[in-house]
């Protein structure tokens, strides 16, 4: 099968779904009014309430919500076939994401710009806000052990990545202070930042002393690590430290010093990303040679599909951003229809290509099967083969392919630093709302919340023994990272829907995409938990079993939750708020 | 042509620099609530040793602090002394 084929079929499927189902969405279910004073208007503060331009808040809000995951899911979800995660994407996004993301928007602009914390706490009462922290909390925990050892893994496996990720760092620096100090233009210096970068990476790959390749110092794969552990293990747990203590300091610093200027060139990264695969793929006009489906599999795709791939078909972060900072910065309620539905289809066509990258990576169906033997593998090597795969297409523009996978891995490294940054940064925020709420005075301490946060962290990577041996317990919770995510996002649809159930409008285009995602959600963490990790499951594991069980006791609450609300049980706490 | 290329890449730039100018505006903003706080501290029971000199400024940020108590949630000066609305 031809990949461009795909591709087009795949954005034509976005295309009808922005044009016809989030019309259909916007006009008769969620009613957008362009006369409705939007909170950027009302509060206008020239601070968090702006009024802005439809296309610019578009493009910020799809480089808020991009990042390594909507690439690292599909990567490894092709485990199934093609088929099964090509159809989960398009449909996902079109019918689920769209409509979550796009909800959430309205929503949260028509209460006030709040967040979906808080307005869980207005429908649900306070029960909903602590589900809500609790899931956020746990969510934030794994993307802080899946994206340390994924990095980790990057760096393992592309040493020539190691000095350009670095040199960013003070690049950032430098130009966060001349912006902030000296008021001076961003643009250029960043695009020169990421010149220093991409040159530092053709030098690396060419010149191997500028590899850091850690494996290699301690005497290759065989040589004896650090602590007892082997050299691989020993990299592993060399780079998670010190991307760690990275984390401690860049989630500690005010965020316009390195956070944001360094989100300034990574924006630029995946601007060039985008370009260079979709036109490499143009020229490089590739078959796809993984099979379309995998009838030998070890673990059934359903329902680990849905929960594999998650950015990319729906996730309950998109949520997060819809109605923290973008809803306080749309000009007309009617914008959120553009800023929110096509910023979940921008996040489809990133996990589109993801999916291509890795599917015509292979020359022939054998090797592909080969490397996704199983699951296991699949999960363990998905992000190198997109890795690879990209690079290939990248070399139907005439780039080197060492040069190409370097390039490529700076990008995806990249990507998952910010989300682990920011995700450090925020799980350090609701550690200290925790301590406001409980009177805990220590935790409201920025270093006491980071060190809790980061302790937390390293435990999670470190603790478990994952399929990958020492350091791969971020890969074994892939599957509840996912579960998660979904949980959130089945609630924002459980909001959405009560709102529009308050309102008197058929809610059939949320509760069903709550429904289906609640029972695969469920459905995943009843085999995942009970018959894997627990102490009679093939493999026990007391750690992933206690977290898994913590977010399984959730979803059946939120499902009973959902069942009360949508029964008329908070009707009264929501007029009480309405009057307040 | 080149008009419209100039025009994209001043959408790009704004979109790029949309977070940053909102981090900046919160950097600055909260400068400013703390020299407010240090202009206006006598009257929340802080001694403040310059304080005449500080009386010459209240003309200059009375805008500013309209806003201030407006943005926390109160719709009328707190301040007896102050009447800016």
């Amino acid at each position: 099968m031809n990949a461009i084929l795909v591709a087009i079929a795949g954005i034509a499927v976005f295309a009808l779904g922005y044009r016809y189902y989030s019309k259909f969405v916007a006009e008769r279910i969620f009613r957008l009014d362009p006369n409705y004073v939007t909170p950027a208007h009302k509060y206008n503060d020239g601070v968090d309430f702006v009024p802005t331009n439809k296309f610019v808040l578009w493009g910020h809000h799809f480089s808020s919500v991009a990042g390594a995951a909507p690439i690292l899911g599909p990567a490894i979800a092709v485990y199934w076939g093609w088929g099964p995660a090509f159809l989960w994407v398009i449909l996902g996004t079109v019918l689920a994401a769209g409509v979550h993301d796009f909800g959430t928007l309205a929503l949260s602009v028509r209460n006030k710009g709040q967040s979906i914390g808080t307005i869980a706490e207005k429908f649900i009462g306070k029960r909903g806000k602590i589900l809500f922290l609790f899931i956020i909390l746990t969510l934030l925990l794994m993307v802080n052990a899946v994206f340390a050892w994924v990095i980790a893994n990057l760096f393992i496996s592309y040493p020539a990545s190691v000095i350009p990720v670095f040199i960013q760092i003070p690049l950032a620096i430098l130009i966060g202070y001349s912006a902030y100090k000296r008021n001076m233009k961003m643009l250029i210096p960043s695009l020169i930042a990421l010149a220093i970068m991409y040159g530092a990476a053709i030098l690396a790959a060419e010149v191997p002393v500028l590899q850091i390749d850690l494996v290699q110092y301690m005497g290759g794969e065989d040589g004896a690590g650090i602590f007892g552990l082997g050299a691989v293990s020993s990299a592993f747990f060399i780079w998670i430290m010190i991307l760690l203590i990275y984390v401690y300091f860049a989630s500690t610093l005010p965020v316009w010093k390195l956070l944001q200027p360094r989100d300034f060139i990574n924006s630029h990264q995946l601007s060039v990303g985008l370009l260079i695969l979709y036109a490499g793929l143009l020229f490089t006009n590739p078959e796809i040679t993984a099979p379309i489906t995998n009838p030998d599999a070890d673990v059934s795709w359903l329902p680990l599909l849905f929960i594999t791939i998650a950015c990319g078909a729906i996730s309950g972060f998109h949520g997060l951003v819809s109605s923290g900072t973008s809803s306080k910065q749309l000009d007309k309620e009617t914008d959120a229809r553009f800023v929110g539905y096509f910023g979940a289809v921008g996040e489809g066509i990133l996990a589109l290509i993801s999916i291509i990258a890795v599917v015509t990576l292979f020359n022939s169906t054998a090797d592909f099967n080969a490397a996704y033997g199983s699951f296991a593998d699949a999960s363990a090597g998905g992000l190198n083969n997109f890795v690879e795969g990209a690079a290939l297409l990248a070399g139907g523009l005439g780039i080197a392919p060492h040069i190409a996978t370097t390039i490529v891995a700076i990008i995806v490294v990249s990507f998952a630093a910010t989300s682990l940054d920011t995700s450090v940064r925020l799980m350090r925020y609701i550690v200290s709302e925790i301590g406001v709420e409980y009177n805990i005075n220590a935790l409201t301490n920025k270093h006491v919340a980071t060190t809790i946060t980061v302790g937390a962290s390293a435990a999670l990577v470190l603790l478990p023994e994952g399929p990958q041996g020492f350091g791969s317990g971020g890969y074994l919770i892939w599957p509840l990272f996912g579960t998660s995510n979904q949980l959130l996002a089945g609630i924002s649809l459980l909001l959405i829907s009560i709102w529009l159930k308050k309102r008197g409008i058929n809610y059939a285009v949320t509760l069903i995409p709550m429904i289906f995602l609640m029972f695969m959600t469920l459905y995943a963490m009843f085999t995942q938990v009970f018959l894997e990790w627990s102490w009679f499951g093939n493999d026990s594991n007391t750690l992933l079993f206690v977290l898994g069980s913590i977010i399984f006791v959730f979803a059946v609450w939120i499902i009973v939750t959902a069942i009360q609300a949508l029964s008329g049980k908070f009707d009264d706490e929501l007029k009480k708020h309405d009057e307040q | 042509m080149l008009e419209s290329v100039k025009k994209l890449i001043r959408y790009y730039e704004e979109v790029l620099e949309m977070p940053h100018r909102t981090e900046v505006a919160r950097e600055l903003r909260d400068e400013d609530d703390l020299f407010l706080l240090l202009l206006y501290s006598e009257m929340i029971g802080i001694p403040n040793p310059v304080y005449y000199y500080t009386l010459e400024l209240y003309p200059h940020i009375i805008e500013d602090f309209h806003d201030w108590h407006l943005r926390m949630g109160m719709e009328k000066s707190p301040l007896t002394g102050i009447r800016c609305c």
